[in-house]
């Protein structure tokens, strides 16, 4: 009862602007790094730099939307660097066919897809964990990728879709532009969809979502199914930029940047709650706290125990900010 | 009753964010009294429980003292020290533990880090026989029963020696049976010194039990009745600050109209809750299904609207076999379901009004491809909440925001925005407040009218009573009998509860709801 009678004395303009503030979650913690980092070393905020910063963030950016589809379902998905790695060789060893070296792109998503469509059968059909099937196929999927590559790095130094990984159209990096588009995309099924809606109440209640009629099998496959297309996409973008893919290295813990992405950007683990553009800045921290880092010249082993901190810190400010601001 | 009263709040309020939840309310309860504390939802009785239990600081000016001494405020662990213990009316058990692990729940016994497990499982085994449970203290709660349930939070508020319990709506989900139970054991607290707050909807229960009985009203204290002066008229009145003369009075009566049957139900059975129930609900007629907690009704529902597996038997709706695999199909077929478990299986809490309305049509009303047509969600959202007097600020408003009797309106618009033929409603009153109550009954009288077969569910025999048509009765998984209203005889609430027990039959069922014994025969 408490609740509604905040809410009945909130005007709505308060409502709102908290509303805002809500959307916002992360978004001061960027700026003020960005700003950190600009006062510390003189030429972070460069827009040289900053096309570098969309770049590295591109492929995270990617892996971490599909993962938003899966963590608001409830779920998780350990496999999308396995998946990564694997799409990433199919689509160099499709480059290497004469002539048709261009569907190396379709291939490499088409083989994501696929692996991510398993785990959604396993988890829709046969109910069982997300965790513990995507667990057995972060290492099943792997082992899969060395097979591919027959445990060698493959190569194409005449890769017919090189212009993904290191193009661009006025200054922009083609990475960042599909990462945009890839938001862009999960922006619109999420909010603007059935499915969207279907997966948002599937995140908070299964069982009610059930009877109310939703389709829960469909919204799993789908989600599955969407993170591991992202995964493919992810590899074609990885071979791209390297013009080489490798089963053994390629992707190692590339879940666990996403899942801190889509954490930090105010996602609940428990499902129903979050959004893409709150994934879009949780991905750009990172990155920015990467790149930055660098640039101030701070030692590897360093940047590894700063990066896990601060994304403790983040996400810690990011509650009791919610605890005391909107009071639930 | 001693001089001093054992428990005394005094000008308490509470403010959330520049508005008074409560305001200056004072309360006195003394030692072996049960004092009943009603209101409609809303009216504060929580807010001024939460401040007791110390989970809800009061304002400053408010204090609370014990048997003399100041409690200090805003402190659970304070106030339980101080012999306070609330039981809160959705339970707080953690299911995976035993009775036992869940009674001593954060005061286990122990030794140097070792649990004394027998011991407590003694202790435990001594407090449930006192309430004469028939289950043991080493059973896992999540294969209790909810009114089971209630009984091992019972035993965890004795097992701190509490001088002062708070119990917010205990009989909710307790069967007859297990209401007398708790009775008696009130009665043997009160004997013992122990003063009871008892928060209640039930004017039945508050009769019963009270010596006084304090009503709020919009977080206002409005007065206190000794048991002598208690009446449902006065009660009601000060509850909602008008008068309610037509609570159940039924308008529409289908009496006989049997014609046009809508819903057959033959020999339906799922895995071992329904053993094969044939019954049929005609056009406009509403039809009440009693029983005792436990004796299948919702599973009976439930498998009528295809959340469960149909072991056997027959859905005809219309004339033709449906048996739904799925609430989807079921919905297709015009069948709708209102859970008893509004939070847990009804409403996506995190979700507006509007999107809780629109779930079910949000497919149906889209664009190809699936493209959200919001305008329409946006009409069919304000429809409801203008048709349903649903108070809130807007649409958007978070479900979980809302007041128990709104959120039940919700779902019965969430409901009726699918058109359906069939309403299927499992306690559809329950946890809400009179004035909700009263509209809900209208609402389902009117949904009658309109020629809607309505199953009603209830655990409240004058709610059946007051809206049903005809009512059928289950026990263990069997439809033990049905009575119906005519013209010149309405049910009543002892054949109701002959079959129910079944009274008049072999069967280890006791019969403790009547006083006179006479009646059975």
């Amino acid at each position: 009862m408490s609740d509604t009678v905040r809410l009945q004395d909130s005007s709505r303009q308060v409502a709102k602007m908290k509303s805002v503030v809500t959307a916002l979650g992360m978004l001061p913690v960027l700026v003020l790094l960005a700003v950190a980092f600009q006062m510390m070393t003189g030429n972070f905020l460069t827009a040289n730099n900053l096309s570098i910063v969309m770049q590295q963030a591109s492929i995270n950016i990617v892996l971490a939307a599909g993962m938003t589809f899966v963590i608001l379902t409830s779920g998780i998905d350990l496999s999308v660097g396995s998946i990564l790695a694997a799409s990433a060789i199919a689509a160099v060893q499709a480059s290497l066919w004469p002539g048709l070296g261009l569907l190396g792109v379709p291939v490499g998503i088409l083989v994501g897809l696929a692996f991510g469509l398993v785990n959604g059968v396993l988890i829709a059909f046969f109910k069982l964990p997300p965790f513990i099937v995507t667990l057995g196929a972060l290492t099943t999927v792997r082992g899969v990728a060395r097979l591919m590559g027959e445990d060698t790095t493959v190569f194409n130094s005449d890769l017919p879709f090189a212009i993904i990984g290191n193009g661009d159209i006025l200054g922009i990096p083609w990475l960042a532009i599909i990462a945009i588009a890839v938001v862009l995309l999960s922006w619109f099924v999420l909010r603007g969809t059935v499915l969207g809606t279907w997966i948002y109440a599937t995140g908070g209640n299964h069982e009610a979502a059930r009877l109310a009629g939703i389709k829960v099998w469909l919204v799993l496959l789908f989600a599955y199914g969407i993170s591991g297309l992202f995964a493919g996409l992810g590899g074609v973008m990885s071979a791209a930029r390297l013009y080489a893919a490798n089963g053994l290295q390629l992707g190692q813990a590339y879940e666990l940047d996403a899942i801190a992405a889509v954490i930090l950007g105010g996602t609940s683990l428990v499902g129903g709650v979050g959004s893409i553009w709150g994934t879009l800045i949780g991905a750009l921290i990172i990155a920015v706290l990467s790149n930055g880092l660098i640039l101030v010249g701070v030692s590897d082993i360093w940047q590894f125990i700063i990066k896990g901190m601060v994304i403790i810190l983040a996400v810690a400010l990011d509650r009791y900010r919610l605890k005391s601001g909107a009071g639930s | 009753m001693s001089d001093r009263p054992l428990l005394e709040m005094c000008q308490i309020s509470k403010t959330f964010g520049g508005v008074k939840a409560l305001s200056n309310i004072s309360l006195n309860v003394a030692a072996g009294e049960v004092h009943a504390l009603m209101g409609e939802n809303g009216a504060g009785k929580s807010t001024l429980m939460k401040i007791l239990s110390g989970a809800l600081s009061p304002d400053s000016g408010g204090r609370i003292s014990v048997a003399g001494s100041a409690l200090p405020t805003g402190n659970t662990r304070a106030s339980r020290n101080y012999g306070i213990a609330v039981i809160y009316q959705e339970l707080s058990l953690a299911p995976n533990l035993t009775a036992a692990q869940n009674i001593f729940l954060g005061a286990e016994k122990a030794k140097a880090g070792m649990l004394k497990n027998s011991l407590m499982h003694k202790s435990a085994q001594l407090i449930l026989e006192r309430l004469e449970v028939d289950f043991d203290a080493g059973v896992q709660v999540n294969r209790l029963s909810l009114g089971q349930r209630q009984m091992v939070e019972i035993a965890r508020a004795l097992s701190t020696n509490a001088r002062i319990i708070v119990m917010d709506e205990p009989t909710t989900s307790l069967s007859g049976k297990e209401t007398e139970k708790l009775f008696d054991v009130i009665e043997s607290l009160k004997s013992e010194g122990i003063a009871i707050i008892y928060i209640s909807h039930r004017m039945d229960e508050v009769y019963r039990l009270s010596d006084r009985c304090s009503v709020l009203r919009d977080g206002a204290y409005v007065g206190t009745l000794d048991k002598a002066d208690v009446n449902a008229e006065k009660l009601v009145s000060m509850m909602v600050g008008r008068d309610i003369s037509s609570f159940y009075q039924k308008v529409h009566h289908a009496f006989g109209e049997k014609k046009d049957v809508v819903l057959r139900v033959e020999e339906l059975a799922d895995k071992g809750k329904v053993k094969g129930c044939s019954f049929e609900v005609c056009r406009g007629e509403v039809l009440g299904i009693a029983g005792l907690v436990g004796s299948g009704r919702t599973e009976l529902l439930r498998l009528i609207y295809g959340a469960d597996y149909i072991a056997r038997g027959r859905i005809i709706i219309d004339g033709q076999v449906v048996n739904p695999k799925s609430p989807r199909e079921a919905l297709e077929k015009g069948i709708v379901y209102l859970t008893e478990d509004r939070k847990g299986l009804g409403l996506f809490l995190d979700m507006s009004i509007s999107e809780n309305v629109n779930i079910a049509v949000a497919e149906k009303d889209a664009y190809p491809g699936g493209v959200r047509q919001f305008r329409m969600a946006t009409l069919r959202a304000k429809r409801a909440i203008d048709h349903f007097a649903i108070r809130t600020s807007s649409i958007r408003q978070k479900v979980s925001t809302l007041s128990g009797g709104n959120q039940q309106k919700v779902l019965f618009a969430r409901l009726l925005e699918v058109n359906p033929k069939i309403l299927l409603l499992d306690e559809p009153t329950r946890g809400v407040d009179v004035g909700a109550k009263s509209e809900i009954y209208r609402l389902i009288d009117e949904l009658a009218e309109h020629g809607l077969a309505v199953v009603v569910v209830s655990s409240e025999l004058p709610e059946i009573i007051g809206i049903a048509d005809r009512c059928i009765v289950m026990r263990e998984g069997e439809i033990a009998g049905e009575v119906a209203s005519s013209p010149d005889k309405v049910m009543t609430q002892e054949e109701l509860m002959t079959f129910a027990t079944g009274a008049g039959y072999s069967s280890s069922t006791k019969m403790e709801v009547f006083q006179d014994k006479e009646t059975m025969a």
